[in-house]
């Protein structure tokens, strides 16, 4: 295979939205490969340090609260959404914006309570795994990508959203699909005033 | 993209988690920063593969250093290298003037001494990116004035 005739100059200006090497190497994928493997060497370290599998989850949630703290104003930066009206809205934003911004997948949303309170979004592709195969034996407890939950968690609080976020289903654990729960704790008094920075 | 600020976040994440668990365990520092560079070190040589899969082969050790320098270091960091010395013995100096995980922390001598908790995995990126790429290396990294910092890989001989 012939390589690209661009390769060889000293061109510090790379667009890196073109590939610079090979058409299976574009920059943009790297950097998501990138992510998942330090996720996944992340969770390796931890599960060395940690014997329960409790433990391991705890640290990773609490990493993910710490992300999403900071993660909510790059997302509100990019995005420039306007604020959301409702849960199901702010359910949507999630699924829809935010995880296809960062994760590229769109998950899917439903309300599962007829208070309006509860979502799920249904993951059938889920990035953080791609290198996994299956949970060792002993860690079948383990939420691999609990991060996520830490994350969500995080965000909604900066925009003054208390919420449960937790794995209902994991692929790992042999379920269908992987399913992430939010529920909305308590209603905001301020839900009238602008939440947005 | 959206994606470098993901991996900035957990980087920082980590760094601070592996500290703080230290803390409150052991107690000993010398190890987090063993445990970041390990943790580089199986990240690089993934990624090494990964990117690698189609590329030709490398003509020498100079040639595989002026690829991590632009292209690898282009991948993960989004710019190249700035500067690239070697004494072609075996030693290699890379310079990177506006490091991507340095230049939200400060801009000049604030905070000098937390800078080798954030290179430490970088230095494992680097050195497991060599080392399946048939290089076995040390790598360290110094920083005199933030964001400028310089990596010194020194290539064993096997």
């Amino acid at each position: 295979m012939s390589r690209p005739p661009g390769r060889k100059q000293d061109n510090h200006k790379i667009d890196w939205h073109l590939p610079t090497i090979s058409s299976s190497a574009s920059a943009h994928h790297m950097s998501r490969e990138l992510f998942v493997l330090t996720y996944g060497a992340l969770v390796a370290q931890l599960c060395k340090d940690y014997e329960k599998d409790e433990d391991v989850n705890t640290c990773l949630d609490r990493m993910g609260y710490g992300i999403g703290v900071r993660l909510i104003e790059d997302f509100l930066a990019r995005s420039a959404v306007k604020k959301c009206r409702s849960y199901s809205e702010t359910a949507e934003m999630i699924a829809q914006v935010a995880f296809k911004m960062y994760l590229g997948v769109t998950p899917s949303v439903s309300c599962t309570s007829a208070t309006g309170d509860e979502f799920s979004l249904i993951l059938d592709k889920n990035p953080l795994v791609d290198f996994v195969e299956e949970l060792p034996a002993e860690r079948a407890s383990l939420c691999y990508c609990n991060l996520l939950c830490g994350v969500i968690r995080g965000a909604l609080e900066m925009v003054h959203l208390a919420a449960e976020v937790t794995f209902l289903q994991d692929k790992l654990k042999g379920d269908a699909v992987t399913e992430i729960g939010i529920i909305f704790l308590r209603k905001t008094e301020d839900k009238k005033h602008k939440r947005n920075k | 993209m959206a994606d470098e600020a993901l991996f900035l976040l957990l980087h920082s994440e980590m760094v601070a988690g592996l500290y703080r668990a230290a803390e409150q365990g052991e107690g000993e520092n010398g190890r987090c920063i063993t445990k970041l560079e390990n943790m580089g070190f199986r990240v690089g040589q993934g990624l090494i593969e990964r990117f690698t899969k189609d590329t030709a082969r490398f003509k020498d050790e100079l040639d595989i250093m002026k690829f991590i320098c632009k292209d690898f270091w282009t991948t993960v960091f989004k710019k190249q290298i700035d500067n690239l010395r070697t004494n072609h013995q075996g030693i290699y100096v890379l310079q990177d003037n506006k490091f991507r995980l340095l230049t939200q922390m400060s801009a000049g001598k604030q905070y000098l001494e937390h800078a080798p908790k954030y290179l430490a995995f970088t230095c494992g990126l680097i050195r497991g990116g060599l080392s399946n790429l048939g290089i076995k290396s040390i790598v360290t990294a110094e920083v005199s004035t933030m964001p400028a910092c310089k990596f010194q890989v020194m290539i064993q001989k096997m």
